[in-house]
C-alpha cells in the first residue's frame, strides 16, 4: 500500500453492522461491506432490497440508525464529523441525474468547485472542460441541461461529480431512467472510469456491466447481503437459491415460471 | 299510424336534439342576448352627458404633465418601496416557515395569518396615524408607505416563495449536498434561484396588487408633490367637477399593470414550454 490513509488499509469504504430503519421498517439489517482503493463493487438485488439506501448511507444522504460507516477512514456517523468535507471527496451519480437546470453544463461542473472547494474560475473551468471531454460532451459546455438527452445529462452528471476530483464514486442506478438505446454511452463512460482505477460503488440492474467491469458483486435481498464475490461466481455460478432466483428473473424476464 | 319512426339515435324536436345540436343552439342564444344588451345600452345612454363627464378634453389636457411627472411617479415610487421591503421580509418569512426550528415556523405562520387577514387600509391607519399618536414618533411618509405596503405584501409574498421553494425537487438539494455544499450554500446557490424562476409569474401578480394598494397612501394626507394617482384624481375631480381626471388616473394605473399582466402571461408560457 502506498497510501498513508489512517487505519493502515486501502479501504475507502468500510460498513460495519450498518442498520437503517424508516419508522418500523428495517431496510438495512446489519450490512458489512468493504470497498478497497481502486476497486469496483457492484450491488445488485431486487427493488426494495435496500441497495440504494445502502449507497445513500455512505455519504449520509440517509442517516444510519446503527452500525458504523467509515469513508476514507472517517466515521461519518460521528456527530462531530464534517460531512461536507467527506462529501467533497465522494462523487455521487443519481438515477434521475439531478443536474441543476438553471445552470449551463459548464456551470454545473464548476459551481461546487468554485463555491465549495474555492477553486479559481479559470482552473475550475479548465477542470470542468477536461471532464466534459472525458465523457464525450466537450462541445456541449454552453448548453443547458434541458437541451440534452437523458444519456447526455447523465454523462454531464458524471463529469460534474468528477470535477470535484473524488476518491470514490457512488452510482445509484445510473441507467435505470434512460431509454435503452442511451444506456450504452453511460456505461462506456463508467467502464473508462473503472479502467482508470477509480474506486466505484455501483448499484445497478445492468448484469453484463457488473459481470464485465466489477471486481466484486454484492447480492442484496431483504436488507442483508446474501452473497458476495467475484462476478463470475455471484452472477456466473450463484450459490444461494435467492441469488439464482433473482438472476433467473433478471436475465430471462420473458421466460415462463412456475407458480408460487 | 303510418308515419315512419325516426331512425334510432336521431330525433326531430330541437329540444330533444343531439348534444352537438343543443350546444349549437345554446351558442346562438348567447349571441342574441349579447346583441340585445348592447343595443339597449346604446339606445338608452345619454351620450352627451357621458362625453362631458368622462371625456372632457380640456380637463384631460389640464392633468398633464403633473399626472405623469408627479402622480404616476409617486405611485411607482411607493410601489417599489413597498415591494422591495415586502420581498425581503417575505423571503425571511418563507425561510422561517421552512425552518427545522419549531418556534420560527410558528412565528412565521402567525405573521402570515395575521397580515393576510387584515385590510391593507387598517394597516395604513395603524402605521400612518396610530404609531405617531401612540409613541409620539413622526415617521417619514415614505417609511410609512414602505412599512404598510411591505408588511401586508410580505404575508402574501412569503407564501408564494415558500411554494416555490417546495416546488424545487428534493434531488436538487441532494445533488448539491453530495457535492459538499452545506445546507445554506445549497439553498442560496441551487434552490432559491430555481424557486424564483418558478414564482416569477405569481410574484409579478403581487407587484400588480401592490401597485393598486399604493393608492391607500391617500390616507396619509399629502402636499401636492406627494400625491399619487388616486389622490391626484380625487383632488382634480373636486377641482374640475368632472370625472375625466379619475379616468386619466385610472388609465395611468393601466399603463403600469397591463404590461405587467402581459409579462406574467409571457413568463407563464415560457415556464410551460421549458417543462
Amino acid at each position: 500500500m502506498t497510501t498513508t490513509a489512517p487505519a493502515g488499509t486501502g479501504d475507502v469504504v468500510v460498513l460495519d453492522g450498518l442498520v437503517k430503519r424508516f419508522g418500523d421498517v428495517e431496510v438495512l439489517r446489519g450490512i458489512d461491506l468493504r470497498v478497497r482503493r481502486g476497486e469496483v463493487v457492484c450491488v445488485i438485488g431486487p427493488s426494495g432490497s435496500g441497495k440504494s439506501t445502502l449507497l445513500r448511507c455512505v455519504n449520509l444522504l440517509e442517516e444510519p440508525s446503527g452500525g458504523t460507516v467509515l469513508v476514507r477512514g472517517t466515521d461519518v456517523t460521528d456527530p462531530d464529523c464534517d460531512i461536507d468535507a467527506v462529501r467533497r471527496h465522494v462523487g455521487m451519480v443519481f438515477q434521475s441525474f439531478n443536474l441543476f437546470p438553471h445552470l449551463s453544463v459548464l456551470e454545473n461542473c464548476t459551481v461546487a468547485q468554485r463555491k465549495v472547494a474555492k477553486v479559481g474560475k479559470a482552473e475550475a473551468e479548465e477542470r470542468a472542460r477536461a471532464n466534459l471531454a472525458r465523457v464525450g460532451l466537450a462541445e456541449r459546455a454552453d448548453a443547458h441541461p434541458a437541451q440534452l438527452s437523458g444519456g447526455q445529462q447523465q454523462r454531464v452528471a458524471i463529469a460534474r461529480a468528477l470535477s470535484m476530483e473524488p476518491d470514490l464514486m457512488l452510482f445509484d442506478e445510473p441507467t435505470s431512467a434512460l431509454d435503452p438505446e442511451l444506456v450504452g454511452d453511460v456505461l462506456a463512460v463508467m467502464r473508462d472510469l473503472a479502467d482508470e482505477g477509480m474506486t466505484m460503488l455501483v448499484v445497478t440492474h445492468e448484469m453484463s456491466f457488473a459481470r464485465q467491469v466489477a471486481d466484486r458483486v454484492v447480492f442484496m435481498d431483504g436488507g442483508v447481503v446474501v452473497e458476495e464475490g467475484p462476478p463470475a461466481q455471484v452472477i456466473g455460478a450463484p450459490r444461494q437459491a435467492r441469488t439464482r432466483d433473482f438472476l433467473d428473473r433478471v436475465l430471462n424476464p420473458a421466460a415462463e415460471r412456475g407458480q408460487g | 299510424m303510418t308515419t315512419t319512426p325516426p331512425p334510432p339515435g336521431r330525433s326531430r324536436s330541437p329540444l330533444l336534439a343531439s348534444p352537438r345540436r343543443r350546444a349549437q343552439l345554446f351558442r346562438r342564444v348567447q349571441y342574441v342576448v349579447l346583441v340585445v344588451a348592447v343595443v339597449l345600452l346604446v339606445a338608452l345612454s345619454d351620450w352627451g352627458q357621458i362625453r362631458r363627464a368622462f371625456f372632457n378634453t380640456e380637463v384631460a389636457a389640464a392633468q398633464f404633465p403633473d399626472v405623469v411627472t408627479v402622480a404616476l411617479a409617486n405611485t411607482v415610487l411607493y410601489t417599489v418601496l413597498g415591494f422591495a421591503f415586502g420581498l425581503a421580509l417575505g423571503l425571511v418569512l418563507a425561510l422561517m416557515r421552512l425552518s427545522s426550528v419549531g418556534p420560527y415556523r410558528w412565528i412565521a405562520t402567525l405573521y402570515v395569518e395575521f397580515f393576510r387577514g387584515l385590510p391593507a387600509l387598517l394597516v395604513f391607519i395603524a402605521i400612518g396615524n396610530g404609531i405617531p399618536l401612540a409613541f409620539g414618533l413622526s415617521l417619514n411618509r415614505y417609511v410609512v408607505v414602505m412599512l404598510a405596503l411591505g408588511l401586508v405584501g410580505a404575508a402574501y409574498i412569503s407564501e408564494t416563495i415558500r411554494a416555490g421553494i417546495q416546488a424545487v425537487p428534493k434531488g436538487q438539494v441532494e445533488a448539491a449536498r453530495s457535492l459538499g455544499m452545506s445546507q445554506t450554500r445549497a439553498m442560496v446557490t441551487i434552490v432559491i434561484p430555481q424557486a424564483f424562476r418558478i414564482i416569477l409569474p405569481p410574484l409579478t401578480n403581487e407587484l400588480i396588487m401592490l401597485t393598486k394598494d399604493s393608492s391607500l397612501a391617500y390616507l396619509l394626507g399629502s402636499t401636492l408633490l406627494q400625491q399619487e394617482l388616486a389622490q391626484f384624481g380625487r383632488q382634480a375631480l373636486n377641482q374640475y367637477q368632472s370625472l375625466t381626471p379619475v379616468l386619466v388616473a385610472g388609465l395611468c394605473y393601466l399603463i403600469i399593470t397591463v404590461p405587467l399582466g402581459l409579462l406574467v402571461r409571457r413568463l407563464e408560457t415560457r415556464t410551460a414550454r421549458s417543462r
